[in-house]
């Protein structure tokens, strides 16, 4: 029997979405193979979201709750994980490949002396019951399928958006169980001393429905102005690749991409971007991409559902004058 | 200070594709360069040099040509480099190299900070600077985007997905940097001219005392299956006419969609 751990994350008193996908995709897994999925839920007074964890699929949550567990820090959460791993022998361990998941999991990975792949974009069983992992590799140029056939846990990071999240199930059951900490002191030595919270609007990014992205091609401070026009036009935030970033256009908070966000809105407007694959790992699951360039051989167009091949100068004000007329 | 810093050498290009009979990789020419995180960590480290003094250790572990990619940052600053070069090393996967790496590291003690970038370009795993962390018994923060230093403790800001969070550390430790800490130098002319006279030192498996059941694909626990393609079919809809035209066009499209 295939038993799948996820390793829950929190802000802020809340679940992060990827944990509740990673439950959801975990219960697919479990529900075909004959297995059991647990969450793992560290924290601080994190206890009442067992029950949103089992409403999204989970079969047990470990709970371990302790004051040294509120912030994030590495070596109490590894020693945590590393005590429950050693002691019930799970199949599989899934993180979220966020920062958090890809600081913990290979720190964990290499204690335990066991294989790790690093953010994956798919997961299934393969017929001897062994977990096949498929990352993106060369800048999601390449694809690439990993199994780790004799080490235990098998071990992976999920990034972000890849699988749906799960209908909850509020009458679903499952079991709590609150599990005991032993921190020692040496796990004590990094001390968080403040998380800033990021620029209201940046954080809006990975959660809007609509993002207006623009890219070296705006030319100019004055023209990737034009972008917050079309943004409040659409009730979208504008997000970016990296040389607006480098030349001072935006804040780099707003970069999308490899070192930036990823984002999967509904409706994604990419404008002057030529779509390098550094940009385009952090928006390729937007629903429905409008590609925006004078240079009808960009390859942001083989990504595109609709494309205008002209200047952002002149299709953007006359894109802002389209909506206007249909309102 | 003594500063450690782990570099890899990547291809210059990411544009490659798999062969789609061999299922070999098919990489667009062979210039190689050093990861551009791991430049950044290196610049890293030389301003605490600058702030400092001591010294610069750069370290790696690959086939023979590595020694350019380490050329250049005894070029760019660095004090001395060494090479883990042995064909008992090949195919490992993260655990392997991070073992490998901290077995030569050991025999660079006494050391203050190791300094690693956030991940590889070519590979995306992120992985070594942890498991490095965890090999040597060292507390880790990773990510770092601004980095201080007092020279017993260092406070470092890393991207979380709150924002941004402090972390406060005794060192020594091992530290993974982001793009933004920095903008790397370029080798001067004057630093490519001393670094022919620095030291690169290469290191065998044998030199390492390494537990040979721990190195190369013999202490890899992950295996690939195979290298495929990714799916990407282009479905493009060029709106054609001038930008009036091809706006309400796709102003009409998007409401059929119901994105609008």
């Amino acid at each position: 029997m295939q038993e799948i751990w996820v390793v829950a994350e929190t802000y802020q008193g809340r679940l992060a979405p990827v944990t509740l996908e990673l439950v959801g995709k975990a219960r697919t897994l479990a529900s075909g193979a004959g297995g059991k999925v647990t969450a793992v839920l560290l924290g601080s007074r994190v206890t009442e979201l067992a029950s949103e964890l089992i409403a999204c699929g989970a079969d047990t949550v470990l709970v371990a709750d302790h004051p040294e567990l509120a912030l994030y820090r590495t070596l109490p959460y590894a020693r945590v994980l590393t005590d429950l791993i050693e002691a019930r022998h799970p199949d599989v361990v899934l993180f979220g490949a966020t920062s958090q998941g890809r600081d913990l999991a290979p720190r964990l990975a290499a204690r335990l002396r066991t294989g790790l792949t690093a953010d994956c974009l798919d997961l299934s069983f393969d017929k001897d019951g062994l977990l096949v992992q498929t990352k993106p590799s060369y800048g999601d140029n390449v694809m690439v399928d990993i199994v780790i056939p004799r080490h235990r846990p098998q071990m992976a990071t999920v990034r972000p958006h890849v699988f749906p999240a799960p209908e909850k199930d509020a009458g679903r059951e499952g079991r709590v169980e609150v599990v005991p900490v032993h921190l020692e002191q040496a796990d004590l030595v990094a001390r968080v001393r403040e998380v800033i919270a990021e620029v209201e609007e940046a954080s809006k990014l990975e959660e809007a429905d609509v993002v207006v992205a623009g890219g070296r091609g705006m030319g100019s401070k004055e023209n990737f102005n034009l972008l917050y026009q079309l943004a409040r036009a659409l009730g979208g935030v504008v997000g970016a690749t990296r040389p607006p970033v480098d030349e001072g256009w935006i804040d780099a908070a707003y970069q999308i991409g490899q070192s930036g966000k990823t984002i999967a809105p509904k409706l994604y407007i990419a404008c002057g971007i030529s779509g390098a694959v550094q940009h385009t790992v952090g928006m390729e699951k937007a629903k429905v991409v409008v590609a925006i360039n004078k240079d009808p051989s960009a390859p942001i167009f083989n990504l595109a559902t609709y494309g205008i091949v002209g200047d952002v100068r002149e299709v953007i004000p006359a894109l802002i004058a389209a909506l206007g007329a249909h309102k | 200070m003594h500063i450690v810093v782990c570099i890899k050498q990547v291809p210059a290009t990411l544009d490659v594709r798999v062969d789609p009979v061999t299922h070999n990789l098919i990489r667009e020419g062979t210039e190689s360069v050093i990861n551009s995180f791991d430049e950044n960590a290196l610049e890293e480290a030389l301003r605490l040099r600058e702030k400092f003094g001591g010294t610069v250790s750069v370290i790696s572990m690959g086939p023979p040509q590595v020694r350019e990619a380490l050329r250049k940052a005894l070029a760019m600053g660095a004090d001395a480099a060494y090479l883990l070069c042995d064909r008992a090393l090949g195919g490992a996967d993260t655990l392997a190299t991070a073992y490998t790496l901290a077995q030569g590291i050991r025999r660079l003690a006494p050391f203050d900070l190791i300094l690693c970038g956030r991940h590889a370009v070519d590979a995306d795993t992120g992985q070594v600077g942890p498991e490095l962390a965890e090999r040597l018994n060292l507390p880790q923060v990773t990510m770092v985007k601004k980095l201080e230093c007092d020279g017993k403790t260092i406070v470092a800001w890393r991207e979380c997905e709150e924002g941004t969070a402090v972390w406060e550390l005794p060192l020594p430790a091992v530290v993974t940097v982001d793009s933004k800490i920095n903008t790397p130098r370029y080798p001067s002319p004057i630093g490519i001219v001393r670094s022919a006279k620095k030291p690169l030192t290469v290191w065998t498996a044998k030199d390492l005392d390494v537990d040979e059941d721990q190195i190369g694909l013999k202490g890899s626990p992950t295996r690939v299956l195979r290298l495929f393609s990714p799916q990407r079919t282009s479905h493009v809809e060029i709106l054609p006419g001038e930008p009036e035209e091809a706006t309400r066009a796709l102003v009409a499209k998007l409401r059929e969609q119901k994105v609008l």
